[in-house]
């Protein structure tokens, strides 16, 4: 019998005032086991300064058959996009 | 040059080497992806060490000697490495526990150490301390999970915990030269590392739910050269290029 750690998604933040962005997953016991685990796999090459961790379990996807109600009508309302604005060049991180 | 200071060097850089070999054996061979990793990243953070203590035993020594010289091309009984470091792989249960040891001594070495009066090896120390920081508490969170685990897992890492205590007494025994060392200003107490690697190891070990093993004698003699029959192994693959294609780089 072969039992397998539950997945945990990870997030990392690779500077301060940047958003966590999803990594990838590990295995692990439980959350703290999953943080270390996350440090070992995906910051070996200084890719971060803070590590989230969530049980892939708890997260509710949404279902690629419902693709077109969902994000279909999106497509043509391009007047949403804020495209008419003109940005100062200090801003960067849009 | 400057005998004493070479031969510490040499003591401080060999266990290092040898335990980052063994754990170099596990890469492609660790329990899932996850703990291959970290073993690996312990492994390589250990060379990195390694090669700040040789290239400053190089330094001292002279004569055009590298790191690379002190590294691959002694002879057995030149290595000074403690013998719990030359101990194979078992399961991963002996992993921990060889790891476990050594991280709680090397622990407190390297802490004292970033206050020796030699700024180099301060600073050495000063660097790696952090690593060896999660070191320790990766080996000790995987002892206190084994022990308090299931049956089996608690039975694995009690014996491994027996196994390996009747090679920690060596990390204690004072060479001449460490006495030389601290009586400098340059090395380690070793009645503070010993105090301080009991009173961590104790604690770990009761969090654990495992017998904290009674032993009155130790397997000894790395630190004068007399090796078990482990080392011989190890430095036959850990000098095969050096020794096939003399001065080969890459």
């Amino acid at each position: 019998m072969k039992k397998e750690w539950p997945v945990w998604e990870v997030f990392i933040r690779s500077r301060s005032g940047l958003d966590h962005r999803h990594a990838g997953s590990v295995h692990a016991a439980d959350a703290k086991m999953a943080l270390e685990n996350a440090r070992d796999v995906y910051t070996r090459r200084q890719e971060g300064v803070s590590i989230w961790v969530v049980p892939s379990a708890s997260i509710t996807a949404s279902d690629p058959e419902e693709g077109g109600e969902l994000f279909e009508p999106a497509k043509d309302k391009v007047y949403r996009h804020p495209t008419f604005y003109d940005l100062p060049d200090e801003l960067t991180h849009m | 040059m400057n005998k004493s200071l070479y031969d510490y060097l040499i003591l401080l850089g060999d266990s290092p080497l040898i335990l980052g070999h063994r754990l170099s054996e596990l890469c492609g061979h660790g329990p899932n992806l996850e703990t291959d990793i970290a073993l690996s990243n312990i492994a390589l953070d250990l060379f990195g060490q390694v090669r700040n203590w040789y290239q400053y035993a190089a330094e001292v020594h002279g004569e055009g000697k590298t790191e690379d010289d002190i590294a691959f091309l002694r002879y057995e009984h030149e290595y000074r490495n403690v013998v719990l470091t030359e101990q194979p792989n078992k399961d991963f249960a002996w992993v921990i526990a060889r790891q476990f040891y050594f991280d709680a001594w090397h622990f407190s070495l390297l802490s004292q150490l970033t206050e020796s009066r030699d700024e180099r090896i301060s600073a050495i120390a000063a660097k790696s301390i952090k690593e060896v920081t999660y070191h320790r508490r990766f080996s000790s969170e995987w002892v206190k999970r084994l022990g308090d685990g299931t049956e089996e897992s608690h039975i694995r890492m009690q014996n491994a915990i027996a196994h390996f205590a009747m090679y920690k007494g060596e990390l204690f025994e004072e060479t001449n030269v460490e006495k030389e060392m601290f009586a400098s200003g340059t090395g380690a107490d070793f009645k503070v590392l010993k105090t301080q690697f009991d009173s961590f190891t104790n604690e770990v070990l009761n969090d654990a739910g495992l017998e904290i093993p009674q032993i009155d004698w130790t397997q000894r003699g790395g630190k004068q050269g007399v090796h078990s029959e482990h080392l011989g192994y190890i430095l036959t693959d850990l000098q095969y290029m050096q020794r096939a294609y003399p001065g080969m780089q890459w």
